[in-house]
């Protein structure tokens, strides 16, 4: 970060204002996302009508369409406005991309299977095989990193449910344990 | 002083205390591991507070707020990445003196900077508390309204060279916070039919997913990497002494950091870009900078850690937050019952004053617990990035799940972080659709408020405050299009 330092402190703060915007010029594909976002938007504009109400006699501010309106209206005239402007620059693409884009689709199956689970095993079962198997899936190995990942796995599960309370229920295989422990699992794990 | 008594009392609790201690020292580690910082943790754990008194909640969410960017500027200068976005000049100057052997001097620097910068915004907020107690009543509907307005267009501009897509993403946000049943004419807007949508899109759910559950797909993809800093040796207390030496620099800092603060949608990174300029520009060694200047270091520190609490000000005055981070706190508020505006300040005064002396003793905490644990602090730098990111995406789950126990809102959390993660990758502005989403919610209410009472268009701008809000709004504009002219204008010369 250091090395882009070079006397002009504008240009390199802006970079940070922006969100270190020089990557995005780096990284191709970005055009095609946002053409995606601006179709997306459009979209949005043809259900305008269908998907919100308009009120005959009824003030402008108090329609029920003018707020989505504005948001819509925003979307695509940027939208548009922003393809505009660089569409002559560049509009290169890097399959690449997809491929990081499908690496973050399959956590997303895993925090997906990790929702469905939990109300099943209950908790604490399904957040210490969580947080092994992923961890296994990163290719952490070894005894010590794998019990370093259910250790965080416990630790939460005792920071939030048995000390926070938070609302999480028990899982369903809690039912088939007796009396007292069963109340404890389903209030602290 | 009765009013300081009160406060007193309302923080003198050993859950508040507790939240407090919590809340600053957790800050201060979350700020130091890189890759996480205070949006993630703060979108994690608020409804985690969801169970708690409203002064201990906020008590531990504002000592996230406050202290992460103590904690940031610890791998800032030691291995040269910043803990938290706002940390990133502070690795020009802290850095070099690293690598000169000075990690120590530019550890306590940048301790003392961070403190003295909190302080005196601090301080400030309670100096204006008077005149905001006064000022504030004169807000109604339509100044809040224009002052929502000149959130947005302040944040939109923010975002030098993503002007447009900057624009494009507040109004997606705005476009999100009305989906579902609005409340006058009782009709659905774009649910498609679907009654899971009725209910809208909450707010916390777009934070979580586009802030944490992003940022842990970012982590999880990305190379595992670890960093290894050497131990600090010594004592950090010195720092205080060198800050007195550059104590013009730090009080500028400080007034740059409240000032821009105050101002919705400029912040930190502004505030940092004035102080650091005007270090370098009135500085005797101006060469030094960006090798290990010691001003340069103190400007940076200063200034944006003089930011939190002066952005407490429009927020808890006008219910107005200006970045992401009070966007959340001001969810925080709602979530506990406590709404921040005008009212706060006529109804609430001890409790705004309460948030001030928490603010100040979180500050002392975060400065005892730096002084005595930065080499434990090292060994959480050193945890791989991917074990961060499972941790992350595992608190996630917490943070929505906890919400309503529903796997929709989880499923549409998970579809923000996918969002978030292709913005994040192609460093496209997200912040705008969290405060389109907030300001879009405020300027609907407020505006439709307004018109009640309004016959012609320029009586909505007949009140003094009003007037001048939106003559800033006409100035701010007319500026910016001012400087596209110019801009226009002087590549076309160049192009001769």
């Amino acid at each position: 970060m250091r090395q882009s330092f070079n006397g002009t402190l504008a240009g390199s703060l802006d970079a940070h204002m922006t969100q270190q915007h020089e990557e995005s010029t780096q990284r191709p594909g970005d055009l095609i996302f946002i053409a995606l976002f601006v179709l997306f938007s459009i979209f949005l504009l043809s259900q305008l009508a269908a998907e919100t109400r308009f009120v005959p006699n009824g003030k402008l501010v108090e329609q029920p369409r003018f707020w989505p309106a504005i948001g819509v209206l925003l979307m695509v005239g940027f939208g548009l406005a922003q393809i505009a402007l660089r569409w002559r620059v560049k509009a290169g693409w890097d399959p690449g991309e997809v491929a990081v884009w499908l690496r973050a689709f399959e956590y997303l199956i895993w925090f997906m299977a990790y929702v469905a689970v939990v109300p099943v095993l209950g908790y604490l079962a399904t957040t210490i095989a969580f947080t092994t198997s992923l961890a296994f899936r990163q290719g952490y190995r070894g005894v010590r990193n794998l019990g370093a990942a259910a250790l965080l796995g416990l630790t939460i599960v005792l920071v939030f449910k048995t000390g926070l309370s938070v609302k999480i229920p028990g899982g369903a295989v809690y039912e088939y344990l007796h009396g007292p422990l069963r109340n404890f699992m389903i209030v602290n794990f | 002083m009765e009013l300081l008594g009160s406060a007193i009392l309302i923080l003198a609790r050993w859950d508040v205390v507790a939240a407090l201690l919590v809340g600053s020292v957790g800050g201060v580690i979350i700020g130091a591991i890189p890759g996480v910082g205070a949006a993630v943790a703060i979108a994690i754990l608020l409804p985690a507070t969801f169970s708690l008194d409203p002064i201990v909640g906020l008590s531990a969410l504002l000592g996230i707020y406050g202290s992460s960017m103590y904690g940031g500027a610890i791998p800032a200068i030691l291995i040269n990445t910043p803990g938290t976005a706002v940390n990133a000049l502070t690795t020009y100057e802290g850095t070099p003196m690293t690598e000169r052997g000075e990690a120590r001097r530019a550890l306590s620097l940048a301790y003392s900077a961070s403190f003295y910068g909190a302080v005196f915004s601090i301080v400030c907020l309670i100096l204006l508390s008077p005149v905001l107690a006064w000022i504030a009543p004169m807000f109604g509907s339509r100044e809040i309204f224009l002052a929502a307005l000149l959130g947005v267009i302040l944040v939109v501009l923010a975002h030098r060279g993503q002007i447009l897509l900057a624009g494009m993403m507040a109004g997606f946000g705005i476009w999100l916070n009305t989906i579902g049943l609005e409340t006058l004419q009782y009709s659905q807007r774009y649910t498609f039919g679907q009654t899971w949508l009725s209910g809208g899109v909450d707010l916390i759910v777009v934070v979580l997913g586009i802030f944490a559950i992003s940022q842990a797909f970012v982590l999880l993809v990305e190379p595992d990497k670890r960093a290894h800093a050497e131990p600090i040796t010594g004592g950090l207390l010195s720092g205080f002494k060198e800050l007195a030496v550059y104590k013009r620099v730090a009080a500028a800092s400080g007034s740059f950091g409240v000032m821009m603060g105050m101002i919705p949608g400029v912040g930190e990174f502004t505030a940092q870009f004035l102080s650091y300029t005007y270090a370098q520009k009135t500085s005797k060694t101006p060469e030094a900078f960006g090798k290990g200047s010691p001003e340069g270091l103190i400007a940076s520190e200063t200034a944006n850690n003089a930011v939190p609490a002066a952005a407490m000000i429009p927020l808890l005055a006008l219910g107005i937050p200006g970045e992401a981070l009070t966007a959340m706190m001001l969810a925080v508020f709602y979530v506990h019952n406590v709404i921040p505006g005008p009212g706060l300040f006529q109804n609430q005064l001890d409790f705004v004053v309460a948030i001030y002396l928490a603010l100040l003793v979180l500050n002392v905490l975060v400065l005892v617990f730096l002084l005595f644990s930065t080499n434990i602090l090292l060994k959480v730098i050193e945890i791989p990035t991917r074990f961060i990111g499972m941790a992350v995406l595992t608190l996630s789950f917490v943070g929505v799940y906890s919400l309503r126990n529903s796997a929709i809102d989880c499923a549409m959390a998970a579809g923000f972080g996918i969002f978030g993660f292709i913005m994040k990758r192609f460093s496209l502005p997200i912040v705008p659709i969290i405060l389109g989403m907030v300001l879009g919610g405020i300027m609907e209410n407020k505006l439709r408020t307004s018109m009640m009472r309004v016959k012609t268009p320029f009586d909505f701008v007949d009140r003094p405050i009003a007037f001048l809000l939106f003559l800033i709004i006409i100035i701010v504009l007319a500026s910016h299009a001012f400087g596209l002219w110019r801009g226009f204008r002087s590549s076309r010369e160049s192009n001769r």
